[in-house]
């Protein structure tokens, strides 16, 4: 399963589902990630983590496990 | 006992303003407020919150900034803050009368988000647009009067940082004062509807609250409410029916932690329908090709250390000429007022020791911290701040701290105090909290001079100069090694800090206005004075008290008496000769009297008494009574033992870390009395144990000031006991250690 925080630096791919079981992923459902939408990594710290995501123009650090519930697909 | 007549003033008018962070609040809060601002401490609130006044039509109404959230959802502090405040929650503080939600129009749906959820609340509502030449830079078009009749609000275009659209603000507030608009709201699915009613009877049932219907959705929709915790201990049988509750979404089919996010976002994208036009494609964002290199895994590293060095090196260098300035001012002043108090010595020594002192105890901060705040201004506004914690945050989770934690931390290098100040960039109150505690472990400057001392008379001399070197640098990492751990264990025991999410919007890149960054270096200034420098300054006047009394005039007496009978022994004269040669002032005699003097008085002072009760104390250290009371002398700041040293050792207190006279007066020191009696007082392990005790000592007035005020005087307290506790232990340890070894 193709989740955010195992995607790969640059590559886009689509929301498929938020788990919505911690706060954190309601909270990026607030900021605007749904399902539906494209996503894509745009930056990896240097020590590996956190990451920063970029999502309708918006950019968004979290760390990898705080990305876990998302829940992606690939795009063709 | 007869009822006193009501004194309830008449109501005041009250705004809120409200907004997802950077959308630019602050600087619309600025604007319409202009300088009628102060910046309150609510109670509950460590974080300042500012209110100002603002002119309408009616007279003046007060104006709240409350912090910049995404949602209701109370999941950080900042968010919990805006839900109380706006359900009137927050004591000493009721619900508002109108909202002014600030919108940032480039992201004109999801900061509706947050509009939304408040109107539920049902206080009228304005919204304001700013940011408006940044959505038209996006080729973005806002058709703001459908909008504000679709939503039925009042809806401002602005651009705050030109101050346009501020009068029109104005006149919408003014508008709803007269007329109450409230903003269109969701019309939830009969589920939802049926969950929510389900709960309010609970609820109901339940508690005494009567809570309102926004309130009711955070407990339903949100994974872990703050309202529940607000509820009280016993909410055993609400979480019972909350279960069935969000069982009843889920049997209709929506997930009950995601249904809100859902349903608002379809609710709000049908209402915006056909009101955001964009014309042509929006340009490849300048913040993406500059993040590139600066979050760049080598290259944005290179940079960041750049970036930090020069942050430090500002608080660290570059404010001394200031501060040389102040110090030079202050001393202007004390040669000035010594002669005028000369008849009554008492008021002389309180003026010039004392009050004078005082104040450039706490002035002498300001440039440290005007400097620092001046470069986190910066490092905020072009947007900086969050990459630099992004590039940071792995290093600090482990212990339960975040990425921001590093600028406060790497300033407290130079000075805990503009550290701790710089804590308010933490959003998270717990991870605040650690850093505020950790940062005066943080080897500061004011420790520089006691290292030098020690360093300069006992190492340097035995071992050479690069050994000395390695000394002082070795020094500057034993409070980090302490404060690490320290960090661990306080956020897995004592805060028992959840995990907080470290979920920060990257902003875009933005020149920051030159009055934006003054403003805040001159505000942070301004509060330091108002809030921690009469503390600063009572500080520094008991601990004058402690010194200077009791003094009785038959002590200088004797001093006087001996000193004559033992000069003429010494020289072969008779006791008027000495006297004569006394009575030229600034002759070498005269000073030897006075330093002889003085180092009586000291001994005898209540703060040598209390030296030499509690020596014992420090006796397991090898402190003898002389560093005991230069340990206690010292509580103002670290620094003042070098010339409380110098007053003990009869030397006056002008010496500093590099006269030759201390370092070998302090090198031949021996026990007076006790079992050691004739054995030099300070041997290697007496040594690095004081060495030690610096490194980890509390003492430092100005940073338990600053405590008090960002974090309650609970925390200044214990941090004081911490540490202090630390430093006997560290000390102990060496000596003891030492004395095995050698
Ligand atoms: N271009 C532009 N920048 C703005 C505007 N309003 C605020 N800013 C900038 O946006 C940044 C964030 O503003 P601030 O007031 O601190 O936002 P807050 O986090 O909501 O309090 C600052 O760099 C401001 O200078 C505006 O209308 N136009």
């Amino acid at each position: 399963m193709l989740k955010l925080s195992n995607l790969s630096i640059g590559i886009k791919a689509r929301v498929k589902a938020i788990d919505a079981k911690k706060s954190v992923d309601q909270r990026l459902m607030v900021m605007g990630l749904l399902p539906g939408m494209d996503v894509k990594v745009v930056q990896v710290a240097p020590l590996g983590d956190p990451i920063a995501i970029e999502f309708q123009g918006r950019r968004v650090s979290l760390r990898r496990a705080e990305a876990s519930g998302v829940l992606l697909e690939s795009v063709a | 006992m007869a009822l006193l007549p009501s004194l309830a003033p008449e109501k005041t008018i009250r705004i809120a303003l409200i907004g997802n962070p950077n959308t630019g609040k602050t600087t619309l809060f600025n604007n319409l407020t202009g300088l009628r601002q102060r910046v309150g401490n609510y109670p509950g609130v460590t974080v300042a919150r500012k209110s100002g006044l603002l002119k309408l039509r009616g007279g003046n109404v007060e104006l709240i900034d409350l912090p910049g959230a995404y949602s209701l959802s109370a999941a950080s502090l900042d968010e919990r803050i805006v839900v109380d405040a706006l359900c009137g929650q927050v004591s000493g503080m009721e619900a508002p009368d109108v909202v002014a939600c600030v919108i940032d129009a480039s992201n004109l749906l999801r900061n509706l988000f947050l509009a939304s959820q408040v109107a539920e609340l049902g206080i009228p509502m304005v919204l304001i647009l700013n940011q408006y030449d940044v959505a038209r830079r996006k080729n973005i078009h806002i058709d703001h009067k459908l909008l504000s009749k679709r939503l039925g609000v009042p809806v401002v275009k602005t651009v705050a940082t030109r101050q346009k659209g501020t009068e029109e603000i104005v006149e919408a507030i003014n508008s709803v004062l007269d007329n109450p608009s409230r903003m269109e709201v969701i019309n939830w699915p009969e589920p939802v509807k049926e969950a929510t009613k389900m709960l309010r009877e609970a609820v109901g049932a339940n508690t005494k609250n009567n809570l309102s219907e926004t309130e009711i959705h955070r407990i339903l929709f949100d994974a872990d409410s703050a309202i529940l915790d607000r509820l009280g201990n016993d909410t055993g049988e609400i979480r019972l029916h909350l279960g069935q509750a969000r069982g009843i979404l889920f049997k209709a089919g929506f997930n009950p932690m995601a249904a809100e996010a859902l349903l608002q976002y379809e609710h709000l994208g049908g209402l915006i329908e056909g009101i955001v036009k964009h014309s042509g494609l929006a340009k490849t964002s300048r913040t993406e090709s500059i993040d590139h290199l600066m979050v760049h895994r080598g290259w944005g590293l290179a940079i960041f250390v750049g970036m930090m060095y020069l942050v430090f090196l500002s608080v660290y260098t570059w404010a001394s000429p200031f501060m040389d300035f102040i110090q030079s001012g202050i001393d202007w002043f004390q040669g000035m007022a010594g002669p005028w108090f000369a008849a009554t010595p008492m008021l002389q020594s309180l003026m010039v020791d004392g009050v004078l002192e005082g104040v450039g105890a706490f002035l002498g901060f300001l440039p440290q911290i005007m400097i620092l705040f001046f470069f986190i201004a910066l490092l905020e506004d072009t947007g900086y701040m969050a990459r630099a914690a992004f590039l940071m945050d792995k290093m600090f989770s482990w212990c339960g701290l975040n990425g921001k934690s590093f600028v406060p931390l790497l300033s407290s290098y130079a000075c805990a105090v503009p550290g701790i100040m710089a804590t308010r960039t933490i959003e998270d109150p717990k991870a605040r909290l650690a850093t505020i505690l950790i940062a005066p472990f943080m080897s500061c400057s004011a420790r520089l001079p006691v290292y030098v001392l020690l360093i300069g008379a006992f190492i340097e001399p035995v071992y050479g100069s690069f050994y000395a070197g390695l000394a002082l640098f070795l020094m500057h990492f034993v409070g980090l090694a302490v404060a690490i751990p320290t960090a661990f264990v306080l956020n897995k025991f004592i805060l028992k800090t959840r995990p907080q999410p470290f979920l920060l919007e990257l902003p875009a890149y933005r020149v920051p206005r030159l009055r934006d960054v003054a403003w805040r270096m001159f505000q942070s200034g301004e509060e330091f004075v108002r809030r921690a420098g009469t503390i600063i300054f009572a500080i520094t006047i008991i601990v004058w008290a402690l010194l200077y009394f009791p003094r009785p005039a038959t002590v200088g007496e004797e001093i006087r008496q001996n000193f004559i009978e033992s000069q003429a022994q010494f020289q072969n004269t008779n006791p008027e000769a000495v006297q004569t040669s006394l009575a030229e002032t600034d002759s070498d005699l005269a000073k030897r009297l006075e330093y002889l003097t003085d180092s009586a008085y000291l001994e005898q002072s209540f703060m040598g008494r209390i030296g030499k009760t509690i020596q014992p104390v420090f006796d397991p250290a090898g402190f003898d009574w002389k560093i005991t009371v230069g340990v206690l002398a010292s509580f103002p700041a670290r620094e003042v033992i070098i010339s409380t040293l110098g007053v003990i050792y009869s030397l006056g207190g002008d010496v500093d870390e590099g006269t030759g006279d201390l370092r070998e007066v302090v090198a031949n020191a021996k026990w007076q009395e006790g079992a050691r009696v004739g054995t030099p007082v300070y041997t290697m392990p007496v040594v690095v144990g004081i060495l030690v005790f610096f490194a980890l000592c509390s003492q430092c007035g100005a940073t338990l000031a600053v405590i008090t005020k960002e974090a309650g005087f609970r925390w200044a307290v214990l941090s004081f006991t911490f540490m202090t506790t630390l430093a006997w232990l560290g000390a102990v340890l060496c000596y003891q250690i030492g004395i095995r070894l050698i």
